[in-house]
């Protein structure tokens, strides 16, 4: 096949790239300038749009022997991942801008550009993997616990992983880092990067800040009681505790969490740790990486965050919504992260929680 | 079969050149040395001047070897502006980076005042802007730099106007795209300051020249030994410029079959794709250079679909980081930035043959058919 090899200047996007090529693959490397405004240097663990990153991706395709190109996906990236990153905080909600990345970006208009110019798909350093059954092409986890980035791509549809190749994921980690160092790429023991790349302080309060300004807005109990001033709800995230600068105690001494972020109000409600206690929750927006999930229940696992524990759930869809109801109540959930459902590692698909209970 | 267009990024050594070097690289002696190996390279430095002198049409003591044509841009810009008490720089807007960048810098950090010159819709300077601007200003201006061509369409600037207009004014002309291609003399443009490179005309990277008018002294951008009129020090590069004078002294760029070659794939495209445009087109260009806008496509998708059919073009100009901007130059002729970054540059050079034209040709019309469509789902 003809493939776009996705190098992000990264280890783990030179090893696919080098194991699709293996594979008896066409390949072209293409990395993503994501900032119309890149930074020199990479600093530390974060940020993945640099000069330097893009340099690294290049002399990687070199040492691999494909040809390399730079593609501008600055505009693509700034409206559909961090302009939606902005707004949803804005809204009260908690996103996850990897995912948004996956599904507008790297398996979209990536995906999309490359079909329309004789390509048939994106090779890309992901953790997961894909199994051909009869109901067609399927999405798992990958073999490395510590590593599986499953929960990024399960926002793919069907079309989008029938056109994409992970070849990274029946192999741990610590082994594509020796392949790295065998194949002879410099980037054999860059280190991963972590956060959110556009925010490369990793303060993710203190960036939102920046942009958005920071209203001041009362801190609530359950029962409209001011406790306090905040300095943006955005700024908050369910299940946080530190850092609220409350001047009136519980009676009891207890601690206080956030429970929830009221945008329009711009009010910020405290609770009890119980209160944070979550059942069930409704998805919006649901995509299936395999076979449509009806109306009747199925039972499952359900993840909520990347790196979050696999939830024993029933699930089903209620109308256009994708409902888990979990056998033991969760701590803390916050309506913008995404629900992806697990039938053992299959990966079912996912929804943006909207509503939890 | 692969195909070369894209000489006026870099072309081909010449075998003359290439074996001119092999022979200096064997030779032992700095040029600055007082022995037998000094004096004997240094002769080889002097025979190497004068042959780029007799082609430029300058004294041979008016060429100062640089390590570039950007390093010799850079004196040139720099140099005219601290050797001057004026503050104002005029230079044209499709000015390659290397004059435009030490511009602005002054601008930012010296004081300097930056005017462009604008273009007309087929890239040649306005040369009104100059006379009024002249007139207006000429008591404030340090220096005048207008490219002799422009690298990116090709369009011959005329520069025996500036000079004419500019009077007492220096002007500085980056030539690295003429020289050798186009009738040029230093002496009878009667100019200040010219740029010429060796990899564009047939000789190796890494060398080139700042021509300066004789008793004229400029401060150093380099300073150390002093080596070429104590206005670019370092060792001289012997081997280089032996092999570039060799290049220059082969007179192997034939411009009338370039032309001619040029002409015929312009032909072709505009048979292929009616509504492909040429820039520049009605005015008078370099041989080799052939700029065309594909309306609806991004340069950097057609930049990969000819290469993946072995077809080497440019996108006319890239930044740091590889990525496409839109060329200021397009934008100067009044394109706008999506227009500008529908276009690719198509450069001809010694070794290209009616096959290659022939070739490139046979792969367009599917490049361009890819180019469209990658640029609809973009639009999405």
């Amino acid at each position: 096949m003809k493939i776009i090899a996705a190098m992000s200047g990264g280890v783990d996007s030179a090893v696919a790239a080098a194991r699709a090529v293996e594979a008896g693959h066409e390949v072209i490397g293409v990395h993503l300038a994501l900032s119309s405004n890149p930074q020199k240097y990479r600093s530390g663990a974060r940020g993945c749009c640099t000069i330097e990153d893009s340099h690294d991706a290049r002399r990687a395709a070199d040492v691999i022997g494909i040809p390399f190109y730079i593609w501008d996906m600055a505009d693509e990236f700034h409206e559909g991942v961090v302009e939606n990153f902005m707004s949803e905080y804005k809204a009260g909600r908690t996103p996850n801008p990897c995912l948004r990345c996956n599904e507008k970006i790297k398996f979209a208009a990536v995906l999309d550009r490359a079909k329309a110019m004789g390509f048939d798909g994106v090779v890309t350093g992901h953790y997961a993997r894909t199994r051909e059954t009869d109901a067609g092409r399927t999405l798992h986890r990958a073999v490395d616990p510590l590593k599986d980035q499953s929960y990024v791509l399960a926002v793919l549809n069907r079309e989008q992983i029938n056109g994409a190749i992970f070849p990274l994921g029946d192999t741990e980690k610590v082994d594509i880092r020796k392949e790295a160092e065998a194949r002879g790429l410099a980037v054999a023991q860059k280190p991963d990067s972590h956060d959110i790349c556009f925010v490369p302080s990793g303060d993710n309060a203190g960036w939102l800040r920046d942009r958005m300004g920071s209203e001041v807005g009362p801190i609530v109990d359950q029962d409209g009681n001011k406790l306090g001033e905040h300095k943006g709800a955005y700024t908050y995230t369910i299940g946080q505790r530190k850092g609220l600068g409350l001047t009136v105690p519980t009676a009891d001494g207890s601690p206080r969490f956030v429970l929830k972020i009221e945008p329009i109000s711009n009010t910020v409600v405290v609770g009890a740790r119980e209160d944070l206690a979550v059942t069930s929750m409704r998805g919006e927006r649901p995509i299936f990486c395999g076979p449509e999930v009806g109306a009747a229940p199925l039972r499952g696992f359900v993840q909520v965050r990347a790196h979050g524990a696999a939830l024993d759930c029933t699930y089903y869809m209620d109308n256009d919504q994708l409902v888990a109801e979990l056998d033991q109540p969760l701590l803390g959930l916050a309506t913008g992260q995404a629900m992806v459902i697990y039938d053992g590692d299959r990966v079912v698909g996912s929804a943006t929680i909207c509503e939890t209970a | 079969m692969s195909v070369y267009l894209d000489h006026a990024a870099t072309t081909p050594m010449f075998d003359v050149a290439i074996d001119a070097m092999n022979s200096a690289l064997r030779k032992l002696g700095n040029p600055s040395s007082l022995h037998t190996e000094g004096r004997s390279t240094r002769k080889d430095v002097e025979d190497a001047r004068e042959k780029i002198a007799q082609a430029v049409g300058c004294l041979a003591s008016e060429v100062i070897f640089t390590g570039s044509g950007t390093e010799a841009d850079n004196a040139a810009i720099k140099g005219l502006f601290w050797h001057s008490d004026k503050k104002v720089i005029l230079v044209s807007s499709i000015e390659h980076h290397a004059v435009l960048d030490p511009a602005q810098w002054l601008a930012e950090h010296e004081g300097a005042e930056l005017i462009q010159i604008p273009v007309n819709t087929d890239g040649v300077i306005d040369l009104d802007f100059v006379k009024k601007t002249v007139a207006e200003r000429g008591s404030e201006l340090a220096l005048i730099s207008v490219m002799h061509s422009n690298n990116e369409t090709g369009v011959i600037q005329p520069i025996a106007d500036i000079v004419k207009i500019a009077g007492d004014i220096p002007v500085h002309c980056d030539a690295v795209q003429s020289f050798t291609k186009v009738p040029l003399s230093f002496k009878d443009l009667g100019l200040f300051a010219m740029t010429i490179s060796g990899h564009k005309v047939g000789g190796p990277l890494g060398i080139g020249a700042l021509i300066l008018r004789r008793a004229v002294e400029i401060p150093a951008l380099l300073h150390g030994g002093g080596q070429e009129r104590d206005i670019r020090s370092g060792t001289l590069n012997a081997p280089s410029i032996v092999a570039f004078a060799s290049a220059v002294e082969a007179k192997l760029y034939d411009a009338k079959k370039i032309a001619a070659l040029r002409d015929s794939f312009e032909a072709g495209v505009l048979a292929a794709r009616p509504d492909a445009v040429i820039n520049g087109k009605s005015a008078p260009r370099l041989p080799g250079i052939s700029n065309i806008t594909f309306p609806g496509t991004q340069s950097d998708s057609l930049l990969l679909l000819m290469d993946s059919e072995k077809v080497s073009c440019s996108t006319g100009a890239a930044c740091t980081a590889g990525v496409h901007r839109p060329s200021h130059v397009l934008m100067a002729m009044g394109l706008t930035d999506v227009v500008s970054q529908s276009s690719l540059r198509f450069s001809f050079g010694t070794t290209n043959t009616e096959a290659d034209v022939a070739y490139a040709l046979s792969v367009l019309p599917t490049v361009i058919e890819r180019g469209l469509a990658a640029n609809a789902v973009g639009k999405k």
